[in-house]
């Protein structure tokens, strides 16, 4: 039986650039997918566009492409990727100059565009997902981006024109391992069931080391060798859609059933009902079976039919954050903590500082979790953290200001002050109907 | 005896909403974590930082649980004044659990 092998380069857009290596030199891949495109980073990246039309797509994809390219070239490897970002085309013509550098000419690269449908989202009130009865009306004038998720649909026809890469924006994360695997299979766009299991196949692999022990370990209770050569995963897919999850052996790290499990479930609500572009996926009935050492076979993945909308996240300009860092050790410092952040409230009472939002943290002690305490013996040094939403960059940073002067004003031995401020972009959702998105496809030769 | 005993978590996130899967070591405890770890306890556990409701989602075949929580995650991923935004870490204070002990030695590893 035909078996199709596809491997997962990068799992957010800041990953390691050696195991995509690895994997296209040792991997028997026939296709590389890279998802590098978190919720924000497009907003940001339309940003740059809008400062550069040359730019917008993914900063690292330059490297990522001068990594992997010859080995890929020559081993007829094809790779899917969403370093596009905010701008395909400009992505493609780049990926092109990398080819013609490296000399590998003749290569067809596939720009996959219209998820951009910020047009569409401006001129019409659409409700936000995240805050009942509140439309895009809400954000008047703040919204810089809006990207429908696209399903497999232009990026199958990419690959059926010949392209040896493939580049897109806003896709849905799974699709980018899905679209070769109905290329290759011919699977029908109304095959629920085969789609369903697709899905959980491209989620598996889209986050790449979380799969082979990457977000995992836990010494004494999961422990995983060799974490820092950790190997990314690959998929070997049959015709019916069963799968074996795997990586490139002798590489670092594990595919077990936990591991397999974990990422999985990883930001699934509903089980029963996964929402993508192009299926409903159903993942409470797949099963994962151990299938020989660091491989485990997936089945049992089922779909229901497409809704017809589409997820479109958009980006605003949401406010400003200031911040600051200093810390304490030794005997009482918690006590000298806890007093340096009654400062710092005070002062920014007493000097006027105009927050929305204001949040004190002791890293060390209640940072990251703000539940019910438990009893814990004192640490022997913490840090604070001051941080606040503000309506302009100038307001945040007097925040960051009142945590630095803690060093001569404040509490004795406060050392290594840190501050910050930023503007935030924002990313809230709505849907729209797929009749309004339409993709397109263009093409450059290297 | 603490649910780290017993079982493997890992949170994931999508926009204010942070989801955690619980997964028991040994399938045959499923039955267990499902009486003991319910959405009332995880959202007792979590107290005031999540701000709407936990929803639960069983996964016999896996062993596994699955816990939605709303408005879990300071108004969301982009714009939370967290420090740890994401709620990566909110896996493994959950695992501090209290659960009743089971008369089994602990089957971690």
């Amino acid at each position: 039986m035909k078996t199709v092998r596809i491997g997962s380069g990068a799992g957010y857009s800041g990953d390691r650039i050696e195991p995509a290596v690895e994997l296209a030199e040792r991997g028997d891949i026939a296709y590389l997918g890279f998802e590098c495109l978190a919720e924000r980073t497009i907003a940001l990246a339309q940003a740059a566009r809008l400062a550069d039309p040359e730019a917008g797509y993914d900063p690292l994809l330059t490297a990522r492409m001068e990594a992997v390219l010859a080995a890929c070239v020559q081993r007829g490897i094809r790779i899917i990727t969403n370093m596009g970002a905010a701008n395909p085309r400009a992505a493609a013509g780049e990926i092109a100059r990398v080819a013609r550098r490296l000399k590998l000419p003749g290569l067809k690269i596939a720009a996959v565009t219209g998820d951009d449908v910020l047009a569409d989202i401006t001129t019409a009130p659409y409700p936000l997902m995240e805050r009942p009865g509140e439309t895009t009306a809400a954000l008047n004038g703040s919204i810089v981006s809006a990207n429908a998720y696209l399903g497999v649909a232009p990026i199958v026809e990419a690959l059926a024109a010949g392209a040896n890469i493939v580049v897109t924006g806003r896709v849905a994360d799974p699709a980018l391992f899905m679209a070769p695997l109905v290329h290759e299979f011919g699977w029908r766009m109304d095959d629920w069931a085969t789609l369903g299991q697709a899905t959980v196949i491209g989620h598996l692999l889209e986050c790449a080391g979380q799969i082979t022990g990457g977000y995992f370990a836990d010494p004494g209770y999961k422990d995983v060798a060799d974490l820092a050569r950790l190997g990314f995963p690959l998929a070997e897919v049959r015709a019916d859609g069963s799968a074996v999850l795997t990586k490139v052996a002798g590489s670092g790290g594990t595919v077990s059933l936990r591991s397999c499990k974990e990422q999985l479930l990883y930001e699934l609500h509903d089980p029963a009902r996964y929402y993508q572009p192009d299926v409903v996926a159903d993942f409470s009935a797949v099963t994962l079976a151990a299938d020989g050492a660091d491989r485990v076979a997936v089945a049992g993945g089922r779909g229901t039919p497409r809704t017809g909308q589409l997820k479109v996240s958009i980006g605003y300009r949401d406010s400003f954050v200031g911040e600051g860092q200093i810390s304490y050790a030794g005997a009482g410092a918690l006590a000298r903590a806890k007093l340096a952040l009654e400062i710092v409230r005070e002062r920014l009472r007493l000097t006027g500082v105009r927050t929305s939002e204001l949040r004190c943290d002791i890293i060390g002690v209640d940072s990251l979790h703000r539940g019910p305490a438990a009893a814990a013996p004192e640490p022997r040094e913490v840090r604070i953290r001051v941080t606040g939403r503000t309506d302009s960059l100038a307001e945040a940073a007097r925040i960051g200001n009142e945590v630095e002067t803690l060093y001569t004003n404040g509490p004795a031995g406060g050392g290594g002050a840190w501050k910050s401020a930023r503007e935030v972009l924002g990313v809230v959702s709505t849907l729209i109907a797929e009749t309004k998105v339409r993709p397109a496809v263009s093409y450059q030769v290297s | 005896m603490r649910l780290r005993e017993l079982a493997h978590a890992r949170t994931g996130d999508k926009g204010d909403i942070s989801s955690i899967s619980v997964i028991a070591y040994d399938p045959g405890d499923f039955a267990f974590l499902a009486e003991h770890v319910t959405a009332e306890r995880v959202a007792a556990h979590f107290g005031a930082s999540v701000r709407g409701t936990v929803e639960r989602y069983e996964l016999p075949g896996l062993g596994a649980l699955n816990f939605v929580m709303h408005a879990a995650l300071g108004g969301g991923v982009t714009r939370s004044l967290a420090l740890d935004a994401h709620g990566k870490s909110l896996s493994c204070m959950l695992l501090e659990m209290d659960v009743p002990d089971t008369q089994a030695p602990p089957r971690g590893p």
